[in-house]
């Protein structure tokens, strides 16, 4: 990796140990649940076995009889304040604690608050609620049929379950691409809910004091700023004014865009607190998290993509249903419905594309978040890569010949997706030709062949995705009419030490090491000078948190703007004390030097000092500066991954022999943090493809709502990964930087999938469904006539 | 994730653990590695009122062969049993079986005794000592009995444990020269039930055929599941692809499975059938090569 | 009921519920917030901390069990100021990143790095499966248990 500074400054391009570790190893990191008040009671939350019930009544008396129960809430309780129903993000409506009835099974009906958090189980355990189910919806398809019970009887007027319609493309053009084209291959492809199962779960402690007449919550929060506004919009009524308002987003165990939504137990807890004016404590535990909180995926596909009998693809028509749950909590920037599902085109110069989303209300919890994939561009590639695969196959063409045909070349950027994304820079043959050398692809599919002759299933799937992260421009991104900057603001100490704060939230990715390098880049201080805050809103610049991998393309380009602010204002510094005019001064990194003079130079510490003791006449004092950093487009990571599998004909299970990742995020922060992001993302693109859905019986009853079911991968299930990169900056980022966090749970599933596909397609299979269980392989061997 | 309230008791013999059982009755549960039943208990699944917590008792913690059996204490941990270099050379089948009991940790704490007293049909060791022929020694207020383990298991978490018995010892008869043993178990992941599993003992006779063979069944039923027609099957007969092949269906034929999560009927009934010809295999040449 | 216990090498005696899980008494009772809860069905493995020596689920062990027991959790791996090997190369390998999982991960690494001295890439992935972890995918824990059982072996 090339590096413009030393490794003592640690700018871009170093492998620096993070800074954040040291607490972390020692057990010395501060999550919410770790916060202990003085007074703190104690929250547990009632949870409904309905899935669609009207409440009859709700019995408290035995549980506050529990010694140490204080009070049961109910929604009865929430109405008198106008906050048993709350706004969701993407302006629908979802309940905090219900009045009239429940709508998901595991849904909160009511809230035990208590002294400790033994004798707020027990409470909880004591409330005695008397329902009288309701019919339950559990098919979205069903529940868009005429007739269906309908299910948001809360909305007046509302006749059915059709949340909402959104397409895009030129549909005429579209269809007549596809009636003219030589080959069609169609597909349904559902893409079943999972659940991101952070290690750490979600919860909150809020406190209000009434004395400071403030309300402190520290909460697992992605986007505490944007939580803040939140609270203030729906709780403003009962005097809760935004500068009276302090999120506090400590130490996160893991997001995901799990802890981005605004769950009911928050606000139960904040209103349990601004009643009592004592701390209250909420968290939740993996069940709840796993059976209540937002979910992702949901999709149920049917795709169609068509080409010319030469391979050349002319158009791509999809038609998708999404089961949102009882209510649109999905968390996507408003005017995306469907996220940006039709990034859709992929990788490849598709000339016509219409997408069209359907979205539908069923008794489940509410949802349609990301999990590690931006907004919806997992459900994307996936689908592209899936029928791209599925074409190939069908025209007896390589797969990755097949691709590189098809690829935007890269003299073509920036290139104009049909769906109208303009994709910043991209080298997509670049990233697949050093796959397919890495993972010897030629000597595969040799091997594959001889295999195949002595009835062995051997698979090899790619996938060659685009990504799309950095949401995004003012223009078209907002989240509840909050627009998506992000920013930094940084101040320089006068002994050249500094401290930059940020509108984001990490939850792992490594920010206070990597923006201290990107800062260390630019301004040369070195990166362990430089103390990186995140997190309280009382303190950091406004922004929109961190999910959708969109830290670095906007915080991290706020950090370089904020940063060369801070050295133009330096530059006149060094010219002052130096006696020289600005435009005599050359810059290296840390330190300003005369041109044509060596030896006269100022370094940055210099002019730190200086701006406190010896500044200009004329010129402010201080040293530092804030950016607000407004995107001028998205940023377009992308890679090919290659995944090799071998299948068990006795017992249908998919072994992953080796899996090969190249990534490019354009220009590396810390190469080795990359890397790290790379391989959890892969992790959390097999756990979906091979292991992990939460489905539901005709009665709405969750399967999988625990461990025991919703399978998380151990250091056994999952392969030893094998990464690479290519780069191809970013033209119009500041540091040619694209963000690197999902790509790979975006990118991962289709490999898979592809490799199992590829496996069994002599036998006449064309598609299967993730996840790809051993049960569900047996069955397609056995209908396909092998046994073992 | 907080169990209900309950009194807590720690005999210190075995006397005093089954006369405490006998008078509490069924508001009691046994505590021994825990971790079945604290997860149980977390989850308010039982609610005890009281939990007799055996682990300071001594002398249940043996692990020797004495008088023709591998004699096991009902205290022994997974761990120990898998890391004993007597049970990986002389017993297999038990080695095998302990390797895939939960995960590592959960085996520092979990018994034998527990997994089997549990009396849930997914443990593996239930299959593992059917096929290995043991004997479960039992201690009561009327004193020792030793209960074949054909008769153990009685239902679904149903054990031939009267309420005031404690189980003591497990004990294993030491295999005769030309014996083998595996178990086959295909877990989602580490750490889940068996989708299925199937235990095998073999002894093999000087002229190659099968003197004894005991094959038991993981999660196929309400019970774990002992294969007596495939056993018969195999019996003087030499191990071939047919025998195999015939005593394999045989198996499948005596699983009762149901669907769930992990697979449906035919799926399950199928895998019985190829895990229990992998593990005669397996089994078949470990007995060739002793 | 009293339960009187060495905790990181010094003694802790309380008064406690029989229900008490053990993992409450260490983050609640004695302020110790490294070991972390997960799951509630004793799958995860952030709850890990070691009991005479051996590494155990704290969440599925009942404070009154550790009567009389030495316990160590991941505040106890630092010995007068100085990093134990494991800490040292978590850090030096990047096997860790948002850090819940991490203390569960150190405390069976510990353990196991003294049964198992030079242990292949597969021994500790198998070490390690009661430990889940969602951010890294595992490679460079892996990497960081075998580097600092190499360190350990070179008189670390």
């Amino acid at each position: 990796m090339d590096t413009r500074t030393t490794p003592e400054v640690g700018g871009m391009g170093h492998s620096l140990k993070r800074k954040e570790d040291p607490r972390f190893i020692r057990g010395r990191g501060t999550y919410v649940d770790d916060v202990q008040l003085p007074g703190m009671l104690y929250l547990d939350i009632v949870r409904s076995p309905h899935a669609h019930a009207r409440i009859v009544k709700i019995d408290s008396s035995k549980a506050l009889a529990v010694p140490g129960v204080l009070a049961v809430i109910t929604g009865q309780d929430l109405a008198k304040y106008n906050l048993h129903w709350m706004p969701t993000l993407m302006s629908d409506t979802q309940m905090v604690l219900p009045v009239e009835k429940v709508m998901y099974q595991a849904q909160e009906v009511a809230a035990v608050l208590a002294t400790s958090r033994y004798a707020a189980a027990d409470g909880a355990a004591q409330v005695e609620v008397e329902y009288d189910p309701l019919p339950v919806v559990v098919d979205p398809h069903k529940a868009l049929e005429p007739g269906a019970p309908v299910l948001r009887t809360d909305k007046k007027d509302k006749k059915d379950n059709h949340i909402w319609h959104w397409e895009w493309g030129d549909k005429a053009a579209t269809d007549r691409a596809i009636a003219e084209s030589d080959v069609t291959v169609k597909q349904d492809i559902y893409i079943p809910r999972i659940h991101v199962a952070s290690i750490e779960t979600c919860g909150c402690i809020a406190h209000f004091d009434k004395v400071m007449d403030k309300l402190t919550v520290w909460m697992t929060t992605q986007a505490p700023h944007a939580i803040r506004t939140v609270f203030a919009l729906v709780a403003g009524h009962v005097g809760l004014a935004e500068h009276k308002i302090r999120i506090i987003s400590p130490d996160i165990g893991g997001g995901f865009g799990g802890k981005v939504p605004v769950y009911p137990g928050y606000v139960i807890a904040v209103a349990a607190s601004v009643l009592t004016g004592k701390p209250v404590k909420w968290i939740e535990d993996r069940m709840e998290n796993l059976q209540a909180d937002s979910f992702a995926r949901d999709y149920h596909i049917t795709a169609e993509l068509a080409a010319k009998k030469d391979g050349t693809l002319t158009a791509l028509r999809i038609k998708t249903l999404a089961d949102h749950g009882y209510t649109d909590a999905a968390a996507n920037p408003s005017k995306f419905p469907a996220g940006l599902f039709h990034v859709c085109t992929g990788s490849y110069d598709l000339k016509a594309a219409h997408v069209e989303v359907d979205g539908a209300y069923t008794n489940k919890p509410p949802g349609g978040i990301a999990y590690r994939c931006s907004f919806r561009v997992t459900e994307a590639v996936h689908t592209i890569e899936r029928m791209t695969d599925l074409m190939a196959h069908q025209l007896n063409i390589d797969p990755a010949e097949f691709r590189m045909k098809n690829f935007v070349k890269p003299e073509q950027f920036p290139y104009k997706s049909a769906l109208g994304w303009e994709y910043d820079s991209g080298n997509y043959a670049g990233a697949l030709k050093k796959a397919m050398d890495m993972i010897g692809y030629a000597d595969l599919r040799r091997e594959q062949a001889e295999k195949r002759a002595r009835g062995e299933l051997m698979g090899i799937g790619i996938s060659s995705f685009t990504e799309i992260v950095g949401a995004g421009p003012s223009k078209h991104f907002d989240i509840l009419g909050l627009k998506m900057f992000d920013s930094c603001e940084i101040r320089v100490h006068p002994t050249g030490k500094a401290i930059a704060r940020f509108g984001t939230k990490s939850q792992g990715q490594g920010h206070e090491t990597t923006y201290a390098q990107i800062l260390a880049e630019e301004l040369g201080i070195p990166a362990k000078d430089i103390q990186v805050e995140e997190g309280d809103t009382d303190t950091a610049p406004y922004g929109l948190g961190t999910y959708a991998s969109r830290s670095t393309p906007v915080a991290g380009a706020a950090a370089a703007m904020a940063a060369r602010k801070v050295r133009d204002k330096a530059k006149k510094i060094a010219a002052h004390l130096l006696e020289v005019a600005e435009d005599d001064l050359d810059w290296e990194p840390g330190k300003f030097t005369v041109k044509g003079v060596p030896g006269k130079s100022k370094t940055i510490q210099d002019c730190a000092f200086a701006a406190y003791t010896n500044h200009p006449q004329g010129m402010e004092a201080g040293l530092e500066a804030v950016s607000y950093y407004d995107p001028p487009n998205l940023t377009y990571p992308f890679g090919s991954y290659i995944c090799v599998v071998d299948i068990d004909s006795g017992t249908g299970e998919v072994k992953v022999r080796r899996f090969v990742a190249i990534d490019d995020c354009g220009n590396i922060i810390n190469p080795m943090i990359v890397q790290g992001q790379v391989h959890g993302g892969l992790t959390m693109g097999l756990a979906p493809a091979l292991y992990e859905e939460i489905s539901y019986d005709e009665h709405g009853n969750v399967q999988g709502g625990s461990f025991i079911d919703y399978l998380l991968p151990t250091a056994v299930e999952t392969p030893k990964w094998e990464t690479g990169h290519t780069i191809t900056p970013s033209p119009h980022h500041p540091i040619g930087a694209k963000g690197i966090g999902e790509s790979a749970t975006v990118g991962a599933p289709a490999a898979i999938a592809n490799a199992v596909v590829d496996a069994l397609w002599h036998l006449g299979v064309r598609h299967i469904d993730i996840p790809i269980t051993p049960a569900k392989v047996w069955k397609l061997l056995r209908q396909h006539g092998v046994t073992d | 994730m907080i169990p209900a309230a309950f009194e807590y008791h720690t005999p210190g013999s075995v006397g005093e653990a089954t006369a405490l059982l006998a008078r509490l009755g069924e508001d009691a549960k046994v505590l021994s590695g825990g971790q079945s039943l604290i997860p149980l208990m977390k989850l308010r699944l039982t609610t005890p009122r009281h939990v007799v917590d055996i682990n300071g008792i001594q002398g249940l913690d043996g692990l020797r062969e004495a008088d023709g059996f591998l004699r096991i204490g009902a205290l022994v941990r997974e761990a120990d049993l898998e890391e004993s270099s007597l049970v990986r050379s002389r017993y297999p089948l038990l080695h095998d079986t302990c390797k895939v009991i939960a995960d590592p940790l959960v085996r520092n704490l979990a018994t034998l005794g527990g997994n089997l007293a549990h009396g849930d049909p997914a443990n593996d060791h239930p299959a593992t000592m059917l096929a290995l022929g043991a004997e479960v020694v039992a201690v009561g207020p009327r004193g020792e009995r030793r209960i074949p383990i054909t008769s153990f298991f009685t239902g679904p978490f149903a054990t031939a444990l009267a309420g005031d018995e404690i189980l003591v010892e497990i004990r294993v008869p030491v295999p005769p020269a030309r014996s083998g043993g595996a178990y086959l178990k295909l877990e989602r992941k580490v750490g889940d039930f068996a989708t299925a599993a199937v235990a095998v003992q073999l002894t093999l006779s000087a002229a190659g055929t099968v003197e004894n063979a005991g094959i038991g069944l993981t999660n196929v039923g309400l019970t774990p599941i002992k294969a007596t027609a495939a056993e018969a099957a195999l019996r003087g007969q030499r191990l071939d692809a047919t025998t195999i092949k015939h005593a394999a269906e045989q198996a499948a034929a005596a699983a009762q499975p149901a669907e769930d999560l992990r697979g449906s009927v035919e799926y399950k009934r199928d895998l019985i059938r190829v895990l229990t010809g992998r593990a005669l295999r397996r089994a078949a040449e470990r007995a060739a090569g002793q | 009921m009293r339960v009187q216990l060495s905790i990181n090498g010094d003694k802790y005696e309380a008064d406690v519920e029989p229900r008490l899980l053990l993992v409450h008494l260490l983050r609640e009772n004695l302020r110790l917030t490294g070991t972390h809860i997960g799951c509630d069905t004793t799958h995860c493995g952030a709850c890990t901390v070691l009991m005479d020596g051996r590494p155990v689920k704290s969440c599925t062990v009942f404070a009154v069990q550790a009567h009389g027991r030495q316990l160590m959790t991941v505040e106890g791996l630092e010995q007068d100021g100085k990093l134990h090997p494991l800490q040292e190369s978590f850090m030096s390998e990047h096997g860790l990143q948002c850090g819940y999982c991490t203390p569960g991960m150190l405390m069976t690494s510990y353990a196991f790095l003294q049964k198992n001295q030079a242990p292949s890439e597969d021994d500790v992935r198998t070490a390690i499966s009661g430990n889940l972890c969602r951010c890294t995918g595992y490679v460079n824990i892996v990497k960081a248990v075998q580097h600092a059982a190499a360190k350990i072996a070179g008189g670390a």
